[in-house]
């Protein structure tokens, strides 16, 4: 479908699930696990500033340099791998259309 | 004791707003807050940052609504209690609440309003096992008195500031024995000077760096004695130390207003959209600590919770005073 990409969570159980995100509506990948009730917290509500939406970038999706805030938000974060990064700063673009990310501990 | 007629928790925008609306009421509050100033999440977590969505302001930057709401509401005067979160709820004979802090500082009223908006920031804590047990026997999350460490063998773990500025103040002022920084990367996000002075000296042996690696464990029989140290490349490293200090700054969590017989629903307090009264009777939730069916987290819509919060605690303590609505415009404010 236009402007609708695929996204596959894995939940810490190993569950996977695939979801249905829209282009469109300037969302980013922590709200729309949320809106699926998956168990993302997303405390600080997107800001790059608690690390509750930490993910691990488990398909070969070419992703955007993360900013200094998110850097910096991993730096203080635990269970932070070389793949880590906040769900919150993923935009939901044609670009991710497929992405596969594991939530973090 | 502290006597007022509101006891609001929680000193971030919608608190400091709901002290105005209960001003226009002739009710007086007094705020707690576990931060050390007002402004909660505002100042403690995004200061410089704009917000778009406040009627009336196109854009404000955090600080500057603080600043302003804080102007607002110094008419009524409120009292603050800062830097102390507020521990234990507890009700009166004669109907009325006694919210104590964690410096054993009490307060009364006849209504509290939580607007706790995050909860309680506390420090974040590694995923360490048997951390938790050797809590103050050794590690500990904050430095309050850096003389504690004297002659001691110190390892604090952290990459940002103030993982960076405790290890060069305890060096430098020759506190502790030795000092061991571990950093889970090779670079610091620290002040550029901060790390420069951490990496000289660590250059002339004054600061023991490990980089590339995490603590990961803990033992001693009575007390913290050997720290584990997992380094990327060359594994385990187990050395002996007195003091571990993680450095990983603040992160929210509800906190003990869970344990004081509020309905919750997912992390938040469940009220009752007609006044946004929780489940006990004169107890308030506004802001982003509470949920309802269509809650969203705005400062806005808190601002709207907390009027008509004090509405109801008006009625509640006034139960045969009919109040009617006044516009500013008619009639100006009066402080107290």
């Amino acid at each position: 479908m236009e402007n609708t990409i695929k996204v596959t969570i894995i939940d810490r159980e190993g569950a996977l699930h695939d979801l249905e995100g829209p282009t469109d509506m300037n969302l980013n990948i922590m709200e729309i696990c949320k809106m699926h009730e998956l168990p993302v917290e997303g405390i600080c509500g997107g800001m790059a500033l608690c690390a509750s939406c930490q993910v691990y970038l488990e398909s070969e999706t070419p992703l955007p340099e993360q900013s200094d805030a998110e850097q910096g938000m991993l730096d203080e974060a635990f269970h932070v791998k070389d793949n880590s990064r906040l769900g919150c700063q993923i935009r939901l673009t044609q670009e991710i259309d497929g992405i596969i990310l594991r939530l973090a501990p | 004791m502290i006597e007022t007629d509101i006891i609001i928790i929680g000193a971030g925008p919608v608190g400091l707003f709901t002290v105005f609306e209960a001003g226009l009421l002739k009710l007086k509050c007094h705020l707690i807050d576990s931060l050390p100033m007002p402004g909660g999440q505002l100042i403690e977590i995004y200061p410089k940052k704009p917000i778009y969505d406040i009627p009336g302001f196109p854009i404000v930057n955090a600080g500057e609504l603080i600043d302003s709401l804080m102007k607002q509401c110094s008419v009524f005067k409120p009292g603050f209690t800062l830097g102390e979160s507020a521990i234990k709820l507890e009700e009166t004979e004669n109907g009325k609440f006694i919210v104590t802090t964690i410096k054993g500082t009490r307060h009364l009223a006849p209504i509290v309003i939580i607007a706790g908006g995050l909860g309680v920031f506390e420090p974040r804590k590694p995923p360490i096992e048997s951390l938790v047990k050797y809590e103050d026997k050794g590690v500990e999350y904050i430095i309050r008195n850096p003389e504690f460490y004297k002659d001691k063998r110190v390892v604090v773990s952290g990459g940002g500031d103030s993982a960076l500025d405790w290890s060069i103040y305890l060096v430098e002022n020759k506190i502790v024995n030795e000092l061991t920084l571990v950093h889970r990367r090779t670079s610091f996000r620290g002040h550029l000077d901060s790390v420069q002075k951490v990496m000289d000296m660590a250059a002339d042996g004054r600061i023991k760096l490990i980089t590339d690696a995490e603590v990961v464990g803990i033992s001693g029989s009575e007390k913290l004695e050997t720290l584990t140290i997992k380094h990327s490349t060359l594994g385990d490293i187990v050395m002996k130390a007195d003091h571990f200090i993680p450095l990983f700054g603040l992160t929210p969590s509800l906190g003990p207003i869970a344990t004081w017989g509020l309905d919750l629903e997912k992390n938040a307090v469940k009220v009752d959209t007609l006044d946004y009264s929780t489940n006990r009777k004169g107890v308030y939730a506004v802001g982003d600590i509470n949920t309802y069916p269509g809650k969203l987290k705005l400062i806005l819509c808190g601002f709207h919770e907390g009027t008509l919060a004090v509405q109801s605690a008006f009625a509640r303590i006034y139960p045969n005073k009919k109040n009617v609505l006044k516009y500013t415009t008619v009639n100006g404010v009066t402080g107290f």
